[in-house]
């Protein structure tokens, strides 16, 4: 059996074919809420049970647990709100009511709204990123949110629209082939680039000791400048292809707006990837940090907080490759200084990809490179 | 906004207290009831490893079984 789902059962919230039937011939009855895509991406995250054991956006309780104490009112460990923002003035339903949320126009879910509240956005953003800094992208995000949240159970109508729908699984779906496969133990790796050796011999250090890799990219906004979605999941699609034992590896998207929260977010990255069944998980050095709001390792230390987290990190040092060691390594294991360490930094690769030069082959699999060629502009705008 | 999470009392054999006490000289932990806490919570979730309740029937699983052979998963 693979890892239990966060909480002890994994959530499923979609409304039953007659029920949503009904609900959409009467929806002209409801009150209706057009939200963004950061939170219909959230609704479909609750309704398919990668946020289990969460059936909602959170209410003000929960909130208030998860900021003071990274844990749900339960004690279930949780680090990163997931709520609904909005205008005070632009609500026109009470406590009590039932609303229809909206993405794009779209009627993606029902809502019962049990908490409308108010909330402190620098006491949420200082707990949340440890800084009220808006330069932070994250803090940014909060200063924009709307004054209030309404918190309750929902249940999904719809999917919403999204890219790549034959790349997603939801939690039950991996859950039923990772046992399948009969793995019991399985290394998630989350990503947002496309892939290099370094990569991919972090992947298969930690792939040695479970007996399924679970490759993660994060699919969804991203900032100016980062590699595309397509590219990052071609890229990845070739490396597999040519390198891994498809036995033990599987890819398929998260769709998620990265928080850049460092450690806390390590600890969400964690849940979400417990719920599709994995027991471990890699962390990098900074994972999911920005700029230098955390310490390099910080992100690694914050699992000592969760010994009922269940799930394991496995820490590494970043990959690189050793003139020295004539290998690829990482600094724990290499005994040399830095000027025989070899490693292919974003702006050379941005280079490498307009003048057309070759990477190294202890930098990129020819096969990646050629991948990532093939796309005209693989930079978001 | 921040306020305490609330707490509650348990009582243990005062020299257990002072096991602990001196156990937890020089790790992270700043008192003896986090130190409790910790293990407690470590204790609680190894006992309810493995167990979790279903929520969907033979036929959903089937169905399941069906993407993941159309997407080329399983054989």
């Amino acid at each position: 059996m693979v890892n239990r789902p966060h909480g002890g059962k994994l959530v499923r919230r979609k409304l039953g074919e007659k029920v949503r039937d009904r609900v959409l011939e009467e929806i002209g009855e409801y009150p209706k809420i057009e939200i963004r895509d950061v939170n219909a991406v959230d609704v479909m995250s609750i309704a398919d049970g990668v946020y289990s054991p969460l059936s909602g956006f959170m209410m003000s309780d929960e909130l208030q647990s998860v900021l003071v104490d990274m844990r749900l009112p339960d004690d279930t460990p949780w680090t990163i709100p997931s709520v609904l923002d909005m205008d005070r003035g632009s609500i026109d339903f009470e406590e009590g009511d039932s609303v229809i949320l909206l993405s794009r126009g779209k009627p993606i879910a029902r809502m019962y709204v049990e908490d409308i509240y108010t909330y402190d956005k620098a006491g949420y953003a200082r707990s949340v990123f440890g800084t009220e800094d808006p330069a932070h992208p994250g803090v940014k995000r909060v200063m924009e949110m709307g004054d209030t949240l309404i918190g309750g159970e929902l249940e999904q109508i719809a999917e919403m629209d999204a890219p790549f729908p034959d790349h997603y699984l939801t939690p039950h779906e991996t859950r039923v082939l990772f046992n399948e496969r009969g793995w019991k133990t399985i290394v998630a790796f989350q990503t947002r680039n496309v892939s290099h050796v370094g990569h991919e011999f972090l992947q298969k250090t930690a792939a040695t000791f479970v007996d399924g890799l679970f490759i993660n990219p994060v699919i969804g906004k991203k900032k100016s400048g980062d590699f595309r979605d397509d590219v990052i999941l071609k890229t990845y699609e070739e490396l597999i292809k040519h390198y891994f034992p498809k036995e033990i590896t599987h890819m398929s998207i998260l769709r998620y707006e990265m928080k850049y929260a460092g450690p806390k977010e390590a600890i969400h990255h964690a849940i979400m990837r417990k719920n599709f069944g994995c027991t471990h998980i890699i962390i990098g050095r900074d994972h999911a940090g920005v700029g230098n709001y955390y310490g390099p390792y910080e992100a690694q230390e914050i699992f000592k907080q969760f010994p009922d987290l269940g799930m394991e990190p496995m820490a590494f040092q970043a990959f690189f490759y050793c003139h020295k060691c004539g290998n690829i390594v990482n600094a724990k294991i290499c005994p040399h200084p830095k000027e025989h360490h070899d490693s292919l930094s974003g702006t050379k690769m941005r280079e490498m990809l307009k003048t057309g030069e070759v990477p190294k082959p202890h930098h990129m699999r020819k096969e990646v490179f050629d991948a990532l060629r093939s796309f005209e502009n693989p930079f978001v705008e | 906004m921040p306020e305490q999470r609330k707490h509650t009392t348990v009582s243990i054999p005062t020299p257990l207290y002072r096991n602990i006490k001196k156990r937890i000289e020089g790790t992270g932990f700043t008192s003896v009831s986090d130190y409790v806490t910790y293990v407690l919570r470590e204790v609680l979730a190894s006992l309810e490893e493995g167990t979790s309740e279903e929520v969907f029937s033979k036929e959903e699983e089937d169905r399941v079984k069906d993407r993941l052979r159309a997407l080329g998963y399983l054989d």
